[in-house]
């Protein structure tokens, strides 16, 4: 009877998420027995959680590849154990930067990093599952950790405001998305994305039903994303919310956002390519376009990032509407790419709060060549990492997502891309020339704690690693290619 | 006889009035409410099509979004508590320290 329900693989397959639940319940006990100065031990803690879930990882990847586990309801393939690591390394980042922001803010409490720790669980399984159960569940638990962390600082009005924000958009597009999922699991009968494939494909080509599952499907998708027309959220969001959440938010979940979105779309509702290429085609050349000119007339360089962001999420649709080997590998390369050029300006940004400076104006870093010499040359090579110029590791991203249109002759969102790329240039040029041209306000220099030096000084390796010698990073990328199978 | 369709019909109703009001109401209650009714439409559908399929799946699927809604409730109206500690005001339009 119990055999019938419970495999020993499935402990098995889940083995690094337990760890991490462990570790994230550990956080918070530990926690109560720590004085005020030693608050900085529950970062230490979640990040010893995460290096052993990372080990376990790299056990599973060699020993128990493509097991699935819960009657099917996940599969550890190799694209999961990719994006899992993605995800590892995004996190851990964001661990080291978050002790002396939290303490300057004065909320140095262990439940921070347990609630991260939850939301990366929930992010492992969004990758893991092609159960459509298991994937809300996993995307409600990265969401729903999400909301609190956004909403850290209780007594902060912004933050309260952009935790108002993105729950009440993320709970709507949740709705939207789980009508999509009721919709497609009523013409298939079934929860299992393989299944829903075949039977899709039994049906005729413009079945209405199917048509608005679709439709439904992809807006609530892209409000976690943050596609146009589904972005309002995402600047307020990104502002409002501690400059280490926002750090978070802006890769990991987002990455998991779009493995869930691969998943979703090339396996499950492959056989309605031909009505969800053409939505995605306008909705990318939208989010592109609107999220780079948008960026250029913002003063705060938390809500330029944003704008960013919503850009880089339009140039990595490319991926998807091209849909072959080249553009997922693209995205997966672009991904990892993305979470050490991000993280590491962020982690600048981050820095340069103080006791009586919120450092999120780009105002604030007038002259930091003269007071930082270090950081602003670190932040200009992030910014031409986010640009994509060679030999930087944006450029490798940007390159693998635009040859894939170009391979599936989609000349003209091609085109379009690399206009944006060439606007986007402007902005980010604009915050070099304040770092480097403009006269310097005051004399207070950046104080850098060990934890952001760690995380600048990684990003920036990986930054350029990548960009000049990318063979193995690619090698790596293409482990995602099993979402083919 | 009420046939399955008739249930995606009252579904569908749900959750057009759902989505009508978190776009058009301005309190914050009022807009977590029609967030509910749409996940309700949800919830219709799939204990439907759990009868139309003759099998549990929908069915088990329906109390799992019940249980997220009820955990997604406790956060957003812990939100909502903090919000107005800080500001007197459940109205969305006076939430405009960050521009919408």
């Amino acid at each position: 009877m119990f055999n019938q329900y419970f495999q020993p693989n499935d402990i098995l397959i889940i083995y690094p998420e337990l760890l991490l639940a462990l570790f994230a319940m550990g956080v918070m006990i530990i926690d109560l027995f720590l004085d005020r100065a030693w608050k900085v031990l529950n970062a230490f803690t979640a990040l010893v959680g995460i290096a052993y879930a990372a080990y376990a990882l790299y056990r599973l990847k060699s020993n128990a590849l493509n097991l699935s586990g819960y009657n099917h309801a996940i599969l550890n393939d190799s694209f999961a154990i990719y994006f899992q690591f993605v995800f590892l390394i995004a996190t851990a980042l964001v661990i080291l930067i978050s002790a002396r922001y939290l303490s300057i803010e004065g909320e140095n409490r262990g439940d921070y990093y347990a609630l991260i720790l939850l939301s990366l669980i929930g992010m492992n399984f969004m990758v893991m599952g092609i159960d459509l159960i298991t994937l809300y569940i996993a995307l409600e638990l990265m969401a729903v950790s999400e909301y609190i962390l956004v909403g850290y600082l209780r007594t902060n009005r912004q933050s309260n405001e952009a935790a108002m924000k993105f729950f009440l958009l993320g709970a709507f597009s949740s709705g939207i998305l789980l009508y999509g999922i009721s919709l497609l699991y009523g013409i298939s009968g079934s929860t299992d994305l393989r299944v829903i494939a075949q039977r899709l494909a039994e049906r005729p080509s413009h079945d209405p039903i199917a048509l608005v599952a679709v439709v439904t499907l992809t807006a609530g998708l892209l409000f976690k994303i943050g596609g146009v027309p589904f972005h309002q959220w995402l600047p307020d969001a990104y502002e409002g919310a501690p400059s280490t959440i926002t750090t978070f938010i802006s890769v990991a979940p987002k990455a998991a956002s779009f493995a869930l979105i691969l998943r979703i779309f090339i396996v499950g509702l492959k056989p309605l390519e031909t009505s969800w290429v053409p939505v995605l085609s306008v909705v990318c050349v939208l989010t592109m376009t609107l999220g780079n000119i948008t960026a250029i007339s913002q003063s705060n360089i938390k809500r330029l990032l944003a704008y960013s962001s919503i850009a880089h999420a339009g140039y990595l649709l490319l991926g998807l509407i091209a849909g072959n080997e080249y553009g997922i590998t693209g995205i997966a390369i672009y991904f990892l790419v993305y979470a050490f050029m991000n993280i590491g300006i962020w982690t600048l940004v981050v820095a340069m709060r103080r006791k009586d400076l919120i450092g999120d104006q780009i105002q604030d870093m007038a002259g930091m060549i003269y007071k930082n010499p270090g950081a602003a040359v670190l932040m200009l090579v992030f910014l031409l990492s986010l640009a994509g110029i060679p030999p930087t590791a944006g450029f490798i991203g940007k390159y693998y997502l635009f040859a894939s249109v170009i391979q599936t002759h989609h000349y003209v969102l091609a085109v379009i891309a690399v206009l944006n790329a060439a606007i986007s240039l402007y902005y980010y040029f604009r915050v070099v020339v304040v770092m480097f041209m403009s006269e310097k306000t005051d004399e207070e220099k950046m104080t850098l704690s060990p934890g952001v030096l760690t995380s600048l000084a990684v990003t920036l390796v990986f930054t350029l690693l990548i960009g000049i010698y990318p063979e193995p990073f690619i090698r790596f990328a293409q482990n995602s290619l099993s979402l083919f199978q | 006889m009420v046939g399955t369709g008739d249930y995606l019909i009252l579904a569908a109703a749900l959750f057009t009035i759902g989505v009508i009001g978190v776009l058009t109401r301005r309190n914050i209650i009022i807009i977590f409410m029609s967030i509910e009714l749409i996940l309700n439409a949800v919830n219709i559908n799939l204990v439907a099509f759990s009868m139309y399929w003759q099998h549990f799946t929908g069915q088990i699927y329906a109390l799992f979004v019940i249980t997220v809604a009820a955990a997604e409730a406790a956060v957003g109206l812990g939100i909502i508590i903090a919000l107005f500690r800080n500001k007197e005001t459940i109205n969305a339009d006076e939430i405009d320290l960050l521009k919408w």
